[in-house]
């Protein structure tokens, strides 16, 4: 029975990572209707800065996470407007291509620059308590704790603020809404400020979690959140979490049951089973084709 | 464009008039097959030389057969590097398992033959779901699909599992890849500007208005994957026995995202582009080998810069005159007159 | 024309790349592949230093003596980049381009089986230096012996026994788990041996769990292998992995020891670990503290030139090229046959990681490992262990 208690806590683990990750996407997507795949590589990016933050300035855990986050947000602002922006109105499959582009760029960049994994010291305090023959850390709940709560922070934000409405309404009509007095350039570099930040907590968490970082971590953890957010139903945030926690759940649970080979291969099949069923996500709604 | 006709022009005229000619194609072949042979035996073009042009032939029938299915027909396929691993692994097995060994060179055909078949009957699995699933969705087919092949083809230990395959005989020669290049580019050139062609076209520019116009779009989209993922078989099935070892880990998303760089880089719904594409970043990739690492950091970095400013890709939606067939040429010259005429006209 | 501009531009620009070589006829040519990026790049960086130590050695003393002249020496370093089919794809350039006389590497045995087969296929000496998996040197339909490919470290069936009866009769501990990486060559041939011989001894494995290369989270396997109470765990694994799956065992409430082959033995290892791995051993090819004086002369000369203590696959690297040397010097010509049928002739090698015996028929030198123990963050030699 423990067993499983510790399997769920894993499984809780790395669904907090995938499902901001996922979230980061999602935001993107639902302005714009633009999938940017360089937001894995954002999420590297967000854990190197951590690393040098931590290793070069020794700057706590709290610095470090909010500085992380920041840099990584601001990276994203200057990525959007120097290649996005001038495809907004090309096709869109060209702007799929800049993204693939740019994360390669950041892949590469990286690791001309540092071509060593490099080790993240140990910014915290980890406790581990024992609870009969469960073994719960308390990095294990801090990564849960801190990736619920920004998620309520940004539900909060996309809900409650002004801000929020307006990009809940760029991505409902992008032509009429600027006709309304909403300055369309500064929300879009908002979203894409907040979704990369978010993937930037997450890199810092990642590292923390697996302290030892390299410049292609970013490839398929950011596939696979990719598949997360379409899972939960794309543009929808609430779902983008959802997504994230049944991703992380279906392979802590196929590894601690098979052989970790199949881990892939279940997952994915679940995915397209689920895509089969229900083709728009979980929490998608079904566009209706004007013709 | 200049009134005066420089030489350039004069030779693309002669040109032109015997690329129409219904022969142009099957004479071609014999040529280059000829000469081909006559390159690996006499080794006049030395053996790396070979290498390179023989990963450019792969990469060509790869961008190609992409091409049909993003540029063509419009929809965003990520799983291509599956439907490859499929025709590597296939060919491979039979070559190393079930051919005997002196027959190997006579039966290679064979096995890259059944590589492609294979690859396409995976293909018309993976078109079976498509139909529920528009645009980004078929992105996520595609793209769980490649993982899920990467997936099981680790998971079979009797195939080597992650370790790979080893003990392929180096088959692929300079005539054969020549071969299967010009067949594949001939074929789907064909296809694209034949009937069928016309339904794949529409398709792309609006699925509604196809259905409603009659045009099965079901069977298109089917026939259209299975096709392309045929010439995708091949493709890896002379990429297995030109290396001589393959490994699941090969035909991963990374694989996928080279053929669809080639692609677009190229120029979509164009075969000269798509032929462009993969010359250039192959050879490319090749020639910046000496940046070391950085070569990959300027790669992407010009991708990027190419698609702020040209969208559309080198040769997108433009066509080599010499694919062309002669009305759909004359067809297309009018339209653009017409329309700069519309253009010039505006006040 | 703008288009006809581009096409020869382009052609321009090809026939540099590819043409642009040339032709060193006066000198002795041998390739190098390592891994300098990917995931080993500690082990790439190591053999390169160590290639380039005795090249430049060799070099200084005027090349080697062939015939009458002395010849120099040409290194040619291609990076695989951590990928199978890039070792494959650098072997071949090797060989057919810049036609080398021999290649040294690649390390890592999933790298090393690739660059082997096309080396053995275009009949090209290559030694592997660090590679342990058997499969390196056999024949992957037939598994005879190859005849152009070699190493210069032990092979695994020796190993996997080395390890397991080391944790039988010295550490006596009867009860082990493995966690290994089933993508790998290396590390599932090891890990299935280690079993076998293990269990022929009286041990048993309570537990034998996988993952795949580039997998961080080993949470799930951990936890079964917690639940299966072992006394110690194996962990056949390279250096940037070991460390992760060490400190989660210690999460996770693990308190058990663990042991390790010779994939740990990069100081690396040591920087990304910290105080986790104190008091553990490993298997190795050799010493840095217990040295003979050859090898305490190479030892220095490489601190002084790179700045650090040279690890197992430096110390193989260069013992491999003294081989290489010796096989030029017996065959008299750099000619590539020639280069093999003395190289597979030498019965005795002195090198820097200790005595090696070759038999005719078979490219594996019959070798003696040594077990090292972690001991104030340092690796500090432990026992050694005969064949």
């Amino acid at each position: 029975m423990a067993y499983i208690f510790q399997q769920i806590l894993n499984a809780l683990q790395l669904g907090s990572i995938y499902a901001l990750i996922a979230l980061g996407y999602t935001m993107v997507y639902g302005i714009l209707t633009m999938i940017n795949f360089a937001h894995g590589d954002l999420f590297m990016v967000g854990a190197f800065f951590c690393f040098l933050l931590a290793v070069y300035l020794h700057l706590s855990f709290v610095p470090t996470l909010l500085l992380s986050m920041i840099g990584v947000a601001f990276l994203g602002v200057v990525i959007e407007r120097l290649a996005y922006k001038p495809l907004r109105n090309a096709p869109r499959v060209s702007a799929i291509i800049t993204a693939l582009g740019v994360g390669l760029f950041l892949e590469n960049f990286t690791l001309a620059l540092s071509p060593y994994p490099k080790h993240i010291p140990q910014l915290l305090e980890n406790t581990t308590w024992i609870v009969g023959s469960l073994s719960i850390s308390s990095l294990q709940i801090l990564i849960i704790v801190l990736s619920l709560a920004l998620m309520v922070i940004l539900d909060f934000i996309v809900q409650h603020t002004k801000a929020g409405m307006a990009m809940r309404a760029i991505s409902w009509d992008k032509t009429v809404v600027p006709l309304m007095g909403v300055p369309v350039n500064k929300i879009i570099s908002v979203t894409f400020a907040i979704g990369t930040g978010l993937g930037g907590a997450a890199g810092v968490m990642y590292g923390l979690a697996y302290p030892v970082i390299d410049p292609y971590m970013g490839i398929m953890v950011g596939w696979k959140a990719f598949i997360c957010a379409v899972v939960g139903g794309i543009g929808n945030i609430r779902g983008a979490m959802i997504g994230g926690f049944i991703l992380g759940a279906v392979e802590i649970m196929v590894g601690a049951f098979f052989p970790s080979t199949y881990r892939d291969f279940v997952a994915f099949t679940l995915l397209l089973i689920l895509l089969i069923v229900r083709p728009y996500g979980i929490l998608g709604k079904p566009q209706p084709q004007k013709v | 464009m200049s009134k005066n006709k420089t030489i350039y022009d004069h030779f693309m005229k002669r040109w032109h008039t015997l690329t129409d000619k219904k022969y142009f194609w099957p004479l071609f072949m014999i040529t280059g097959i000829s000469f081909c042979t006559a390159a690996s035996t006499f080794e006049f073009i030395d053996l790396y030389l070979q290498l390179i042009l023989i990963y450019v032939g792969i990469n060509i029938i790869l961008t190609v057969s992409l091409n049909l299915i993003n540029g063509y027909m419009g929809e965003f396929s990520v799983g291509h590097a599956g439907f490859m691993a499929v025709g590597a692994y296939v060919a491979s097995l039979l070559t190393v398992h079930v051919f005997p060994t002196g027959a190997q060179n006579l039966l290679f055909p064979l096995a890259i033959l059944a590589g492609g078949l294979a690859a396409a009957l995976v293909g018309f699995l993976v078109a079976i779901p498509s139909f529920k699933t528009r645009g980004d969705y078929l992105a996520i087919v595609t793209l769980a699909f490649c993982m899920i092949v990467k997936s099981v083809l680790e998971n079979i230990d009797a195939i080597g599992g992650p370790r790979g395959l080893l003990g392929m005989g180096k088959l692929t020669t300079l005539p054969w890849v020549f071969f299967w290049t010009a067949l594949s580019v001939w074929i789907i050139r064909n296809l694209v500007y034949s009937n069928f062609g016309r339904g794949v076209l529409s398709i792309r520019e609006d699925e509604i208005a196809s259905d409603l116009m009659s045009v099965n779009t079901r069977q298109v989209k089917i026939i259209a994957f299975v096709v392309s993922s045929f010439f995708a078989g091949i493709a890896g099935g002379l990429f297995a026995h030109a290396l001589q070892f393959i490994n699941p880990r090969m035909f991963d998303i990374i694989k996928s995202t080279d053929i669809l760089i080639m692609v677009y880089l190229g120029g979509i719904a164009s075969i000269a582009g798509s032929v462009i594409g993969a010359i250039i970043y192959t050879i490319l990739l090749e020639v910046l080998r000496p940046l070391g690492v950085w070569r990959m950091v300027f790669m992407p970095l010009m991708l990027v810069l190419l698609m702020i400013y040209r969208p559309r890709g080198i040769m997108g939606l433009k066509e080599a005159r010499m694919f062309m067939p002669l009305r759909d040429f004359v067809t297309e010259k009018l339209w653009r007159q017409k329309k700069k005429e519309a253009g010039d006209a505006t006040p | 024309m703008k288009k006809s501009s581009l096409l020869i531009i382009l052609l321009v620009i090809f026939s540099l790349g590819i043409f642009g070589c040339s032709d060193d006829s006066s000198k002795i040519k041998i390739g190098v592949i390592a891994e300098l990026t990917g995931d080993v790049p500690a082990v790439g960086t190591s053999c390169k230093n160590a290639a380039e130590m005795a090249v430049q050695e060799i070099n200084d003393a005027g090349g080697i003596q062939l015939g009458e002249k002395k010849y120099p020496v040409k290194l040619l370093i291609e990076d695989n980049a951590g990928k199978a089919d890039q070792s494959a794809a650098a072997a071949q350039k090797l060989i057919t381009q810049q036609k080398v006389t021999a290649i040294v590497g690649p390390n890592a045995s999933r790298y090393a089986l690739p660059a082997a087969e096309i080396a053995e296929t275009s009949k090209t000496v290559l030694i592997t230096p660090w590679s342990t998996a058997p499969k390196a040197t056999l024949d992957s339909k037939t598994n005879a012996p190859k005849k152009y490919v070699f190493r210069a470290c032990f092979i695994d069936p020796f190993q996997g026994g080395v390890v397991a009866k080391f944790t039988l009769n010295d550490l006596k501990l009867k009860k082990a788990a493995v966690l290994y990486d089933v993508a790998s060559e290396y590390n599932k041939g090891i890990a299935e041996i280690f079993k076998e011989v293990y269990e022929k001894n009286g041990g048993k494995i309570v537990a034998f769990e996988t993952y795949t290369t580039n997998d961080k989270d080993f949470s799930s396997q951990l936890t079964k292998i917690k639940q299966a109470a072992p006394e110690i765990i194996f962990l056949p694994n390279y250096y940037s992995e070991v460390p992760l799956q060490i400190q989660q065992a210690k999460r996770l409430g693990i308190t058990v020891p663990f042991i390790g082959s010779d994939s740990w033995g990069s100081e690396e290892l040591l920087k990304l670990c910290g105080q986790d791995c104190e008091g553990y051993y490993f298997s190795t090819h050799y010493a840095a503290d217990s040295a003979s004086d050859t090898t305490k002369k190479f030892i220095t000369s490489y601190k002084a030139k790179y700045g650090s203590t040279p690890d197992d696959v430096a110390a193989l690297t260069y013992d491999s090229f003294g081989l290489l040397w010796q096989s030029l010097k017996t065959a008299g010509k750099n000619d590539r046959q020639a280069v093999r049928d003395a190289l597979a002739k030498i019965p005795q090698f002195e090198g820097v990681t200790g005595n090696m015996q070759f038999q005719e028929g078979s490219g594996d030198p019959i070798k003696s490992a040594v077990i090292l123990k972690i001991k104030d963050g340092k690796f500090t030699w432990f026992a050694n262990a005969k064949p």
